[in-house]
């Protein structure tokens, strides 16, 4: 069984994984970090979304071993303490969430769709959010959350 | 997903070896179509060969008049990249509208290339802009990569290390995406390139096709309505429950003409 290293939320982090296990699985099951979910298994939904090297990816379709070495940044680890990440506190506040399952990825895909544009309009949120199913169909107001998030980190 | 055995060479030359003596290896680049097919155990290599780690795979540069994609460079990479944006703003185009981001940030177009899905877009991307697939051993065109469903010219022991794309006078890509994957229901790829007007199409067979009537028709009027009234025939055409072969060849015309418009 091989010995794998990476940075996890800015901790660094040493385990023996059997080389098919997914990313998702090594998150979840050998570090109970439980906020990144899995919703579909087959690469669709997005729940599992987590940023690797900065980078927004589906953890249910990678595998632990790929991200040796990789920066890994989970739904855990944007707050600053008890301080939420401006995204996480807009979700909250425009209640972009239903029943809160597909939030995490939500939320991370947001996040890194924010690295990329800062002021995105509508229909480049929507498209943004391709991957990422929301099966209480609640897309409005987590449009409208990201929306807010991205004016208030542009302040 | 079975168990298997995980190397990460650190050059091609490795990567080859590593392939050598193995009972059924497979090579990752990406793994966006295989780590899926592994997770249902549709498939279950004894060996998995990570090209993740050799750094010179990766990357575009220019390469006479021609721009040159590492194998390993993801689609969000080839969709962001200021030398594709500039030159051929339609490969970008292409590359931007592929699966979701998350799928963008991981999947490479050496990955794509030799998945050779019969709803792939790049197939319709290297054979619209007659690129040439490159390898470990040797140059491909791509009109004689794309040997049939999820079939290419590569041979067992065959790495693809870039594919290069001569940069065309105009292009532009169509797509009629599935709505849930976003993989080509049709996708008409049209150029304008030294060799003349190409148009190849994605989706609708097993593999990319051209159709030399729109080629033709195009080199004399290049406009949609030259395209407008060109069937390809349904008999070989796929179907299924997103759209039937009828349908999809429909579909052809339709987006053949899109391009068209696109181009300009």
């Amino acid at each position: 069984m091989p010995s794998l290293s990476m940075t996890i939320n800015g901790k660094q982090v040493t385990k023996d994984v059997d080389p098919n296990t997914l990313l998702v699985q090594f998150l979840r099951e050998n570090l109970s970090l439980t906020g990144t979910h899995v919703g579909c298994d087959t690469s669709q939904c997005g729940a599992c979304v987590v940023h690797v090297n900065g980078k927004s990816v589906k953890s249910c379709t990678m595998l632990a071993v790929q991200a040796e070495g990789s920066d890994v940044t989970t739904i855990e680890g944007l707050a600053q303490g008890d301080e939420l990440h401006p995204m996480q506190a807009a979700f909250r506040e425009h209640h972009g969430l239903q029943c809160g399952f597909c939030t995490p990825g939500m939320v991370m895909s947001a996040v890194d769709l924010l690295q990329n544009n800062p002021d995105p309009s509508e229909t480049e949120i929507r498209e943004w959010l391709e991957g990422n199913i929301c099966r209480c169909t609640g897309y409005h107001n987590i449009v409208k959350a990201i929306q807010a998030a991205a004016s208030e980190m542009r302040r | 997903m079975y168990a298997f055995e995980y190397h990460k060479p650190s050059s091609v030359e490795d990567a080859v070896a590593a392939l050598s003596g193995k009972d059924d290896p497979k090579i990752v680049a990406g793994g966006m179509t295989l780590l899926p097919t592994m997770k249902q155990r549709l498939a279950a290599p004894s060996d998995l060969i990570d090209l993740g780690g050799i750094a010179k795979l990766v990357g575009v540069r220019e390469d006479g008049g021609a721009l040159a994609v590492g194998a390993m460079t993801t689609h969000a990479a080839v969709a962001g990249n200021d030398l594709v944006k500039s030159r051929i703003p339609a490969l970008a185009n292409l590359a931007e509208g592929i699966g979701d981001p998350q799928v963008r940030n991981r999947g490479t177009i050496g990955g794509s290339v030799a998945n050779a899905d019969p709803a792939a877009d790049y197939p319709a991307g290297l054979v619209g802009l007659g690129a040439t697939v490159v390898t470990n051993k040797r140059e491909i065109a791509a009109d004689d990569f794309f040997t049939g469903l999820f079939e290419t010219a590569l041979e067992e022991d065959e790495l693809i290390t870039s594919v290069r794309f001569p940069v065309p006078q105009k292009a532009a890509y169509a797509k009629f995406a599935n709505p849930a994957s976003r993989y080509a229901i049709v996708g008409v790829f049209v150029a304008q390139t030294d060799g003349g007007i190409r148009v190849a199409v994605t989706g609708a067979k097993g593999s990319v096709f051209r159709v030399a009537e729109m080629e033709q028709a195009l080199s004399g009027n290049f406009s949609a309505d030259a395209v407008a009234g060109i069937k390809v025939p349904a008999d070989e055409m796929n179907g299924d429950l997103h759209a039937s072969a009828e349908y999809r060849a429909h579909l052809v015309t339709v987006m053949a003409k899109r391009a068209v418009a696109a181009v300009g």
